[in-house]
């Protein structure tokens, strides 16, 4: 029990400190990637529902494309395809060498995959709020920014926001996936100490436990958020 | 009174008769409003981009027209596909143990669900609490981590699973691969399964006893029938996230198609490898969604008003 205390502490002896780095990456790279990936399938969104059959087919092949793909896949596309696409294009300018960075690529593919999901959440609470909403507000006399900012997105917020917070506990969890192009996160330290002190089943079940306080932490933050979206709600 | 006259209220009519009115003009083209616009870009760097993949798949195997041959034709296509000649294969090999994988793991999951779904709706605390919180943690961690736990893992208890001669089982990658994406989609699957049980109106229990039917042919013979058709869109998704899910696997040394498909890449950094594994992985994953959403159409026919 105490060599276990030892290996898990802070400082030279123990991996707490290598841990708890990781769990900021993993954070870290959740909380970037969320604001992208919900501008992006918000964005989606609006193009799944207009009427222009162009933009509608365009959104589609996004959608299709980064659902389709398996998370990895992506990361690999982008961390090991950008690296190439840039290589080529500064290779026209001259002799620069560019590395792609783990984050930045981990970032990018993760918020690929967010959005497309995201955008099919959106598109069903889009589709979940009334034409009367839409008639009602321009009878008030509302422009299309004001109906929006306040008379549809407060509801979109409200509607989505089940599915929205499921995409974020899979997000989440999909950061793990990071570890294997080099970022040290959560899984990647557990891996080092794993190795180093013959210890795997501990480290493996700290980093599964640290996931799981993660998704508790979340769980409550959201049922608060719920809270906050629902208050205009009378008590049926 | 004329003849005339009488025969008026017809010519009447027919002089008053309102003309029908031409159609209205057939609008010559929709305007290029800024979404049609955007839309029309959008798509056309879509084109663009599959054409670009092409034209590099075509140019990294040295694809050339070469005019004037003394074939039958004065055009002949010459390739020097030596990466495909090398690996193609190989990706088929692996294309089929993702497909192995998936479909063992998917079986075990369904064999091992159904009873646990049992202990997650009894009313048995325990039992309901041990069901919990599988499906807890396996749903709550990253599927990576649980293989890492499982294949990595196992070392810490060598000296205990030799003893009872269960070290060869977690000493072989593919098994522990298996029984972790088992344990994983069973997890998953339990859910499904409690959602769709659950979600089937009270009413049709309270008729099955009313009709005096004993509580095994009402769950057998009426409430699994429908919460079968419930869960079938969740299942699908499911098969799909296995499908992609799998793809980690390459990570622990097992050549599924990912694993194949880094294999090239790293002994010839042609990154067309990774093309042509992301071209399979699509092709797979939409054929699977598209014949589930006919099965789904063709099961659910007698549901549709």
């Amino acid at each position: 029990m105490n060599e276990i205390l030892t290996l898990l502490s802070f400082g030279d002896m123990g991996w707490g400190d290598e841990i708890a780095l990781g769990v900021v990456t993993t954070v870290s790279l959740a909380l970037a990637s969320l604001p992208i990936g919900l501008l992006l399938g918000f964005l989606l969104a609006l193009a799944k529902k207009s009427e222009e059959p162009a933009l509608r087919a365009a959104a589609n092949v996004y959608t299709t494309i980064f659902r389709g793909l398996p998370e990895l896949l992506t990361l690999f596309l982008v961390y090991y395809g950008g690296q190439i696409l840039i290589q080529q294009v500064l290779s026209l300018f001259g002799e620069l060498y560019f590395e792609v960075n783990a984050f930045l690529a981990g970032m990018v593919a993760l918020s690929l995959v967010f959005s497309s999901y995201a955008s099919e959440a959106f598109l069903s609470a889009f589709r979940a709020i009334n034409t009367g909403q839409y008639e009602g507000a321009n009878a008030l006399g509302l422009g299309y920014v004001q109906t929006m900012r306040l008379v549809i997105l407060p509801q979109l917020v409200r509607l989505s926001l089940p599915a929205l917070s499921n995409l974020w506990l899979i997000l989440l969890k999909e950061t793990s996936l990071v570890s294997i192009i080099g970022l040290a996160d959560i899984i990647r330290y557990s891996n080092m100490a794993a190795r180093t002190t013959k210890e795997p089943f501990l480290f493996f079940s700290v980093a599964c436990v640290i996931y799981l306080v993660l998704a508790v932490i979340s769980s409550g933050g959201i049922s608060r958020l719920d809270a906050w979206a629902k208050r205009g709600e009378t008590s049926r | 009174m004329s003849n005339d006259s009488i025969g008026a209220p017809g010519s009447y009519v027919q002089s008053q008769i309102i003309q029908a009115k031409a159609p209205p003009p057939v609008p010559s083209s929709r305007p290029w409003t800024p979404t049609r616009i955007a839309g029309t870009a959008w798509l056309t760097l879509w084109i663009a981009a599959g054409l670009g993949i092409v034209w590099f798949l075509l140019n990294s195997n040295h694809v050339a027209l070469v005019f004037g041959g003394d074939g039958l034709l004065p055009v002949s296509i010459t390739h020097n596909a030596k990466f495909l000649t090398k690996y193609g294969e190989k990706f088929i090999s692996g294309f089929i143990v993702t497909l192995k994988l998936v479909g063992l793991s998917m079986l075990l999951g369904v064999s091992l669900s159904i009873p646990m779904t049992f202990m997650r709706m009894s009313k048995n605390r325990v039992l309901g609490g041990i069901a919990y919180g599988y499906v807890y943690f396996f749903r709550g961690t990253p599927l990576l981590a649980q293989v890492f736990l499982i294949y990595y893992g196992a070392g810490t208890f060598r000296a205990p699973l030799q003893s009872v001669d269960m070290w060869w089982f977690f000493r072989d990658a593919w098994n522990c691969a298996v029984l972790a994406f088992t344990l994983n989609t069973a997890a998953y699957q339990i859910e499904i399964l409690r959602g769709s049980i659950e979600n089937i109106a009270k009413g049709q229990r309270e008729a099955a006893s009313a009709l005096g039917l004993p509580r095994w042919v009402t769950f057998w013979k009426i409430i699994l029938p429908q919460a079968l058709i419930i869960s079938l869109r969740p299942y699908g998704n499911e098969i799909i996230l296995m499908i992609k899910g799998s793809a980690i696997v390459a990570i622990i040394t097992i050549y599924d198609l990912m694993g194949e498909t880094r294999r090239a890449f790293s002994r010839t950094y042609d990154f067309q490898a990774y093309i042509w594994a992301a071209i399979a992985y699509l092709v797979m994953v939409e054929a699977l969604r598209r014949t589930w959403d006919r099965i789904e159409a063709h099961l659910t026919r007698h549901l549709k008003r």
